[in-house]
């Protein structure tokens, strides 16, 4: 297996683009989420897209190779909302490790496939672990600001079987994305450590951090350079940033983090601000634009997108770094 | 030179190929060679305060979070939290703290160095704080073993650590065994942890000096040794350390201490200190220290003479603690006419300003100059001053008073010669209909005057069309809208969709108690797109925001507050997504549990109604809670630290005083009538309603209180609650009982406000509607107490003015449409219950205000259980349920619940 750290001294890597987008398409209907796993849970499943990596893995598989097919050197496991905490809305705690596990799994096999078919483009399986529905930072209560509806501990319990799943189903890369409390990042980086050692492995990580506003500031209120900060005592290989803005507006914070990090650093932008109706109308053609100001810059290390990207925008950055 | 014989001169940093320290809270801080000397605050320590251990003891949180702001805005970088004390549940504090912390950006944003000498304690606190920390402190006093298990914890935390001079032999008391421990501790952590250098940081222990014992006269020199080693040897370390020490046997003389502390820290950072524990307010500069004590001082630190300690004790016993004496200084009276009136207006000072207006008449063409010339330079000064934060609210009330007497003193010799004033704009303020709280806007008003903007003022419970026709009328350049009740909330957003069906363009100002930035952007600046509406947090933003609006500037203005308020709404809708909620059903299904048990329930020993008229005023001043008061005029701290406050004290005792005074006649001259009826009656719970009986055969329900209740999904300990969960339901068979009253203190107020108002006396005005307010929240302290003593009878201890205000006794009072209940309507019933109008002489406006302004309402739940929370966000079944139950339309019921739901 090629060495990741290696690759990226010599050139930049396309990260893929966004899975929930892509599921939209399908049209799917309750008995997908289902199917041959959870026949008979009593609620509802439908909308709990990493499930499908278990019953509808042929669509999965399709996706990552759509991606990969349009250039994408790493892919982002169907795991972001893969912890036990996220899965207690569907009372599906139980499914956790299965859902990394198996995800990891499937996205390695049509990694490999690409591989085999062009070895001097090898491609890598991030593991994807998303920020939780909690918040360790703020109040879910605005009536009683030191209340908390998780605990440290709690989410480094529920993060600790998502590594083991994601590194277990053969993950090259582990990712913490998309974080907006630092905290809870700072659980989930404490998680990998621990489960690091215990099997030990030393799979390089990745973090992305969200900048909310147009302040600069995370939602539990950190500066880019504070966020950075607070989470550089982990053995990281790329810092970054992802959703919530359009490339255009992560730019100046893309600029502190090269500044300041002594890691890669990595973008992943929606593909511009959500219209009215919540729809993410930049072209591929635009979101290439704006990413070539990046690379011209020498701004980033890797780059893909995040929310409303396609196959189509990830072609088109690939295009620019060929 | 440097005190350490192996080195010259000044430290200078030499490791500068291994990377800065860097920690952070909500910002960073880099510790750099250029640093100098980064100083951490002291006081949120329990060892260390007596008034934080106090507070924490006391789960004041509050008052604690205020000790943590006040560090941060004196200058603090990071802040040292301390929980340790036999009396305190440590580790539940520290966790309880920092997750309040976590709360306040203006705290947050500096790193926090966690304090304990207990490791779970400091590893709770790890598990709180989303920046990078500093632990305070490890050390080998344990030996090896523990000391490398908690510095790997550390390092996995992602925190710096503070390393202790102490080892299996002790704690390091000499240069030789500071420096062995330091080294020792050095090793282990950077070959065998792998800890980064640069995150470790060495307290080699200050001690005190000038004990008499011989074997400290070297604490310092040692320490001083030690530090210059450390830096000189061990690469990257910093030195740190808790400063107060050194002058430990000189408590209770602070001119002594301040110089020792002033005196070492000079010398200690010479030698490479980079931070340290301080308190900035007990420093000197050192170059003020006088000669002769630095002179005695440095003798101790440096060990210089045998007679040190005895010299400087003598020399201390003339510093202490000299006070100087106040007289009256009228010297100012002999400057030049300019100078006089600038200081009269500056001051509040109103006599001699009709004298000095006579004068200054003759010195002009036109008497209007006085005013635009003479007047305005002095009323620029106070703008100025206000606007630097060196002047606060009352004293420009009194500006205002000031000013307002001597325009007065003019107005016949303007209209004489009919000249007009040319002011910088007009602004129309109100009220909005069906609310009556108007001491936000009188002083928006008194301030916007002072800033030369002619006042249109409606008063109070002005309707849209009223406000509307007067801004036409009166060729207005802004509207302002204020209110005080949540059901004013929707009243301003109907006046904004009045403005924009008329294609009216006026900027629309809003302000008042429960408005917010995030109301304003999400409900009304959206129903009001012909011109722009402007949230106002305080009166003293208010000058910035209209002199914006008024200026060529207005454009650029106006696109910044439409992009922030875009912002705004986008993270609103953000947030909005993080939160579920349940079903009302499923809501009920997780109601509060109380075991229900007849011992909890005390029989009231009259049931009814109780009316008490003109009670003794006297005798409510003592119930009076402060605080709130010197909120009202924007000056936010805790009564009575207030007064020591290093900016606002003085201007909040001067306020306190004349608070007193109009106290003192308020009550001789009885300018105003307190009235109050209670009521005790049977009742029972049926789901979230509260069923009221007329007598305790519970047959013939008199009335039905609904409850809302909490929808928020919470965490699996919390409950979904409703204040009928703190009565016993009907299905238990038990007898329970529930209370309700109405208070008021604002019968006559009237009157003197009429007199003021000829006046030109605005701070009067202002203050007696400040102190009426405060008696009636003080009657309904003090009638709760009889009550729970004697009405109803359940409570047998004797409560502390100060418990009272903490609401420490058993029972609440939950007042209708606030947050544990938050429907308006629920007030009709409880004041028809209570024939209140009748009795008391308040009475219900449309948007259920109670008028007189300055009155109470509430109910009565006395289980032992029964506790204050907020309903929060409700959902569409619960309104559903409400209207289908209290016979109101749905959509009336939505509008007057609008604060707690919103259509999807």
């Amino acid at each position: 297996m090629t060495d990741i750290r290696e690759v990226l001294k010599e050139r930049i890597l396309i990260l893929d683009g966004a899975m929930g987008t892509m599921i939209q398409r399908y049209k799917l209907e309750e008995e997908d989420f289902r199917k041959g796993w959870f026949e008979d849970h009593p609620s509802s499943l439908k909308g709990n897209n990493d499930l499908l990596s278990l019953t509808r893995p042929d669509i999965i598989k399709a996706i990552h190779a759509e991606y990969l097919a349009a250039g994408a050197d790493i892919i982002e496991t169907n795991t972001f909302s893969g912890t036990t905490i996220a899965q207690a809305d569907y009372q599906l705690e139980k499914a956790a490790y299965d859902i990394n596990y198996h995800g990891a799994k499937i996205a390695k096999e049509v990694c490999e496939e690409f591989t085999k078919k062009n070895p001097n483009k090898p491609r890598f399986v991030a593991g994807s672990i998303g920020p939780t529905n909690v918040t360790l930072s703020i109040s879910p209560d605005v009536n009683d600001p030191g209340f908390r509806n998780s605990t440290f501990e709690k989410l480094v319990t529920a993060y600790s079987e998502q590594t083991r799943g994601l590194i277990e189903g053969g993950s090259d890369i582990l990712l913490v994305e998309t974080i907006f409390d630092t905290l809870n990042a700072k659980a989930a980086l404490f998680a990998i450590k621990s489960v690091q050692d215990e099997l030990k492995t030393s799979i390089p990580i990745m973090v992305s951090g969200t900048i909310t506003d147009a302040s600069g500031r995370t939602l539990s209120g950190q500066t880019t350079e504070a966020f950075l900060i607070s989470v550089q005592h982990a053995d990281i290989l790329s810092i970054g940033l992802n959703c919530a803005l359009g490339a255009n507006a992560l730019r100046p914070y893309l600029q502190v983090l090269k500044a300041k990090a002594p890691f890669f650093v990595s973008a992943h932008p929606n593909a511009g601000l959500p219209n009215e109706m919540g729809e993410y109308d930049e072209s591929p053609e635009q979101m290439a634009a704006q990413i070539k100001t990046f690379l011209d810059e020498g701004l980033v290390n890797i780059v893909g997108g995040c929310c409303g990207t396609t196959p189509e925008h990830i072609k088109a950055m690939a295009d620019l770094v060929k | 030179m440097s005190l350490h014989p192996d080195y010259k001169g000044k430290y200078e940093y030499k490791w500068s190929h291994l990377p800065n320290l860097k920690l952070s809270g909500l910002e960073p801080l880099e510790v750099t060679p250029e640093s100098n000397f980064i100083n951490i605050g002291e006081r949120t320590n329990v060892a260390g305060s007596r008034k934080f251990l106090r507070l924490i003891k006391d789960e004041l949180f509050d008052e604690a979070l205020s000790i943590a702001r006040e560090q941060v805005e004196g200058g603090a970088q990071i802040i040292d939290i301390n929980m340790d004390d036999g009396l305190i549940d440590g580790k539940m504090a520290m966790v309880q703290f920092l997750n309040l912390i976590a709360g306040e950006p203006d705290i947050s944003r500096v790193p926090i160095m966690i304090d304990s000498s207990k490791w779970e304690i400091i590893e709770a606190g790890l598990q709180c704080a989303q920046g990078k920390c500093i632990v305070n402190s490890i050390s080998l006093k344990e030996g090896k073993e523990k000391f490398i298990t908690e510095a790997k914890k550390i390092k996995q935390y992602g925190a710096a650590v503070v390393v202790m001079a102490f080892d299996d032999k002790g704690q390091a008391d000499t240069y030789e065994r500071r420096i062995e421990i330091c080294k020792n501790s050095y090793d282990i952590l950077v070959n065998e942890v792998n800890f980064p250098p640069q995150d470790i940081i060495f307290d080699p222990n200050v001690f005190p000096v000038a004990t008499g014992m011989d074997e400290h006269r070297k604490n310092a020199m040692d320490f001083f040794l030690a530090t210059r080693w450390i830096r000189e040897n061990l690469p990257g370390a910093h030195v740190s350390g808790g400063i107060s020490n050194v002058s430990f046997s000189f408590r209770g003389n602070n001119v002594v201490r301040e110089a020792m502390h002033s005196s070492f820290l000079y010398h200690a950072i010479k030698e490479g200190l980079d931070m340290g524990i301080v308190n900035p307010s007990m420093l000197e500069i050192y170059d003020d220290i006088p000669k002769d004590l630095l002179e005695h001082v440095e003798d101790v630190l440096f060990d210089r003479r045998d007679d040190a300690t005895e010299r400087l004790l003598t020399f201390s016993e003339n510093v202490s603690g000299e006070v100087k004496s106040k007289t009256a200084d009228l010297s100012w009276r002999e400057g030049e006419i300019q100078e006089r009136i600038t200081h009269s207006l500056v001051k509040g000072i109103a006599d001699f300003i009709e004298d000095d207006m006579e004068e200054t008449r003759h010195l002009v063409k036109a008497p209007i100059e006085v005013i635009e010339i003479y007047l305005m330079n002095g009323m620029n000064v106070v703008g100025d001053l206000f606007g630097a934060g060196k002047m606060f609210l009352p004293q420009v009330v009194k500006s205002a008073r000031v000013m307002k007497k001597a325009v007065a003193y003019l107005l016949p010799f303007i209209e004489a010669t009919k000249t007009e004033s040319k002011a910088k704009g007009k602004i129309l303020l109100a009220t909005v209909k069906g609310d009556v709280h108007d001491i936000g806007k009188n002083i928006v008003g008194v301030v916007l005057g002072c800033n030369n903007y002619d006042i249109v003022d409606m008063g109070v419970m002005v309707p849209a069309d009223k406000i509307l026709a007067k801004a036409i009328e009166e060729k207005v350049d802004i509207i302002g809208l204020s209110g005080l009740i949540t059901p004013s909330l929707d009243e301003m957003v109907h006046v904004a969709k009045e403005m924009e069906l008329q294609k009216m363009n006026f900027p629309l100002l809003i302000g008042g108690a429960t408005t917010s930035k995030v109301h304003t952007a999400v409900k009304i600046d959206q129903n009001y797109k012909s011109g722009q509406t402007v949230y106002v947090l305080d009166a003293s933003r208010s000058v910035t925001v209209v002199s914006n609006l008024l200026s060529h500037k207005k454009d650029e203005f106006v696109s910044d507050i439409k992009a922030e308020y875009e912002k705004v709404r986008v993270n609103y809708a953000k947030k909005k997504g993080f939160k579920t909620y349940l079903s009302l059903e499923d809501a009920r299904a997780n109601r509060y549990p109380i075991k229900w048990d007849k011992k909890d329930i005390t029989t009231p020993k009259i049931l009814g109604r109780k009316a008490l008229k003109n009670y003794d005023l006297q005798e409510l001043r003592g119930y009076i809670d402060w605080t709130p008061f010197f909120h009202t005029w924007e000056l936010r701290g805790k009564y009575p630290a207030i007064f020591e406050h290093e900016t606002m004290g003085v201007e909040a005792k001067k306020l306190f005083d004349d608070a007193q005074k109009m106290l003192d006649t308020i009550i001789a001259e009885q300018w105003i009538t307190a009235n109050a009826v209670i009521g005790l009656w049977p009742a029972n719970t049926v789901d979230d309603d509260i069923e009221i009986y007329t007598d305790e055969t519970r047959t013939e329900v008199m009335h039905t209180q609904y409850g809302m209740r909490q929808q928020l999904k919470k965490s699996a300990a919390a409950n979904n609650v409703c204040v009928s969960d703190f009565i016993a339901p009907k299905s238990t068979g038990i007898k329970d009982y529930i209370g309700g009253f109405v208070v008021t203190t604002g019968l006559g107020i009237e009157d003197k406000l009429a007199v003021f108002k000829a006046d030109h006396d605005d701070y009067n005005s202002i203050l007696l509607k400040a102190l009426a307010d405060r008696l009636a929240e003080a009657f309904a302290e003090r009638l709760h107490e009889l009550v729970r003593q004697e009405y109803w009878g359940y409570e047998t201890k004797t409560y502390e003015k100060g418990e009272l205000i903490q609401e420490k006794y058993q029972g609440i009072r939950p007042a209708p449409g606030y947050p544990a209940n938050p429907d308006h309507t629920e007030k009709p019933g409880l004041f028809r219950i209570l024939d209140a109008t009748e009795l008391t002489g308040v009475s219900l406006t449309e948007s259920m205000a109670m008028m007189p302004a300055s009155s109470v309402s509430g109910w009565y739940f006395a289980h032992p259980e029964s506790h204050y929370f907020g309903v929060g966000k409700v959902t569409i079944d619960q309104v559903e349920r409400l209207a289908d139950a209290k016979g109101i339309p749905l959509e009336r019921m939505k509008r007057w619940l609008s604060s707690n739901f919103e259509e999807a």
